[in-house]
């Protein structure tokens, strides 16, 4: 695949993304941050978010499955994951955290189950994405600089 | 992404303004931020490092309070002695001691109460604002922090310092 179509295709699927509300401005903002000197922040901080998400996930799960819900522990758990969801510009899960919350204000043990199956499934959707626009990212400038030495005669 | 600047200067585009802080400010100035979530704290970092700071950062207020020399096992022992950082910015959430107690320790402290103190928060709520701001706080930012909100931050700095 040549350079050109390997950058179309990235920008493609990037437009995409956020077409479809899986990504919002914030995640531009992290691309901005990286430069010659962390050519991996990206990916890096994204790979902090999923592992951090998983942590909270099966927190919240373990904390609904109690007999006596702890609606402080979990709408605490909420707000990180509202926030790093946020941070990285993940919209849709941020906005099923924004549902769950209001559901820990009302101690709606239903609401939260509900909600709790929707930021997964959201989450999972995002990671997907992600890892598939991640396959296909951009080379760095310096692969750039030797692809098209080699590509262009 | 609104932020109070005490002041009443609500900050305009400064189009002369060099990027880089080493320039504006002639070192680089030391950065102390605080935040409970680690991808935050990882952007906030990165943030700050692009715009030329020194930057430490901690995990809760009392991390940070340790770090400025003010723990509870440390009492006076600050007596006489500079402040260690240019800047303190903390989240307002975080669990055990909010953004808005470790801004009350710092202004209580007579060696740091100069030290200017930045409140991020993810919620837009006036009476926290403003309660934040009244207890000195020379900023409150929204979450997420952009690029241009740290910009933003330096000249606000650079007009403080002078």
């Amino acid at each position: 695949m040549d350079l050109v179509q390997l950058q179309r295709q990235f920008v493609d699927y990037k437009t995409s993304l956020y077409h479809e509300g899986f990504l919002d401005e914030q995640f531009t903002q992290l691309q901005e941050l990286q430069d010659e000197n962390n050519p991996d922040f990206v990916v890096e901080v994204v790979s902090l978010f999923f592992e951090d998400s998983e942590r909270l996930l099966n927190e919240l799960a373990r904390a609904l499955e109690q007999q006596n819900i702890d609606y402080k522990r979990i709408d605490a758990h909420v707000h990180q994951l509202k926030g790093s969801s946020s941070s990285i510009g993940a919209q849709r899960v941020q906005k099923v955290c924004i549902a769950f919350r209001n559901y820990c204000e009302e101690q709606n043990v239903e609401g939260c189950l509900k909600c709790l199956q929707q930021v997964r499934h959201e989450y999972s959707l995002v990671k997907t994405k992600l890892e598939s626009l991640f396959q296909v990212r951009l080379p760095c400038r310096r692969e750039i600089f030797f692809l098209s030495k080699k590509v262009l005669p | 992404m609104l932020y109070q600047i005490m002041d009443g200067d609500y900050g305009g585009s400064c189009g002369g303004c060099s990027e880089d802080m080493t320039v504006e400010f002639g070192y680089e100035p030391h950065v102390l931020a605080v935040d409970d979530n680690l991808i935050d704290r990882t952007l906030v970092e990165k943030l700050l490092k692009n715009s030329s700071c020194k930057v430490t950062t901690a995990e809760n207020g009392l991390r940070a309070l340790e770090f400025l020399g003010l723990g509870s096992d440390q009492r006076n022992s600050l007596e006489g002695t500079v402040s260690k950082v240019n800047l303190v910015i903390t989240d307002y959430c975080m669990p055990g001691m909010t953004g808005y107690e470790l801004l009350k320790k710092i202004k209580e402290s007579s060696v740091l109460k100069e030290v200017p103190v930045v409140i991020m928060s993810s919620e837009n709520i006036p009476t926290r604002i403003n309660q934040c701001l009244e207890e000195g706080a020379q900023m409150f930012m929204l979450k997420p922090l952009k690029q241009s909100d740290v910009k933003q931050l330096k000249r606000h700095l650079m007009k403080y310092r002078s």
